[in-house]
């Protein structure tokens, strides 16, 4: 767990989120957020999250992006021309997120077992996917097999969502 | 590295995603938002598996099984999400939020 790479990638990953906030162009927009969510990999990387990691770049970076990709180029969106800004609404997001901010860190301030450094794993390689795989089999089934439910409904709703006319 | 510098990274990824939902009016940046605010969520989820090692030397795989989850059912949100927002589109040719007032109070 380096130091540095934690920071240079934590750099990247805020960096890269506040372009999507900023960017009026949804196409750029949706590339900084795969710069960011790949960021926020190695991240997962350097927790000796492997299987996490994996799945954050095929799911979210590949994926979950791909189809926001998709998306933004089927309705043909273009860069949003500059509209009257909503002055109160503009004020309150950032107060409420500024405040949020303050109280993150005033409660991480009170928090001294998040100050110790991470205690180090057992020796040898991580058997990380065998793991996951084996909890996810055995204490997770039920969870996992309901999440397989929720997909198939979802898969069912967007065919019916994206039907030309609905009856 | 601490715990806490992941906290606080984390914290201020979601602060990011809930600045972009209330200051952003495309619907889809909104949503990219919300994404982004899900993703904070699990990185502390993954920090705190990695903090609480359990007595074999390993790292706490209940929070990153939830993590598996939030990413299962994100997948899943996406899709039908993404759905809605093409079918208000064909209806009222905008994805922009004024636009569509027709449940405001």
């Amino acid at each position: 767990m380096s130091p540095l790479l934690f920071w240079l990638f934590s750099a990247i990953m805020l960096g890269f989120g506040c372009l999507v906030v900023i960017n009026r162009n949804p196409v750029a927009s949706a590339l900084s957020l795969v710069v960011s969510f790949i960021a926020l990999a190695v991240l997962f990387l350097l927790l000796n999250a492997f299987f996490i990691f994996v799945i954050q770049i095929l799911v979210y970076a590949g994926a979950i992006m791909v189809l926001f990709l998709f998306i933004i180029m089927l309705l043909d969106l273009k860069a949003e021309e500059r509209r009257t800004m909503n002055i109160p609404a503009t004020l309150g997001g950032l107060v409420v997120a500024a405040i949020f901010v303050c109280e993150l860190f005033s409660v991480l301030r009170h928090f001294p077992s998040g100050r110790r450094a991470f205690p180090p794993l057992a020796a040898g390689n991580l058997d990380d996917v065998r793991n996951v795989g084996t909890m996810l089999f055995s204490r997770y089934n039920l969870p996992f097999q309901v999440v397989g439910a929720l997909v198939l409904a979802a898969t069912i709703g967007v065919v019916v969502l994206s039907k030309r006319e609905l009856k | 590295m601490r715990l806490n510098d992941y906290l606080a990274v984390s914290g201020l990824l979601f602060a990011i995603g809930f600045a972009g939902v209330m200051l952003r009016r495309n619907i889809i940046i909104i949503f990219m938002c919300l994404e982004l605010m899900l993703n904070a969520a699990n990185l502390s989820l993954v920090a705190f598996s990695r903090f609480n090692v359990t007595a074999a030397g390993m790292p706490d795989y209940n929070g990153q099984i939830l993590v598996f989850f939030i990413i299962t059912v994100a997948a899943a949100e996406v899709a039908v999400g993404l759905a809605v927002i093409v079918s208000l589109y064909r209806a009222r040719r905008t994805t922009h939020v004024e636009d569509i007032t027709s449940m405001k109070f």
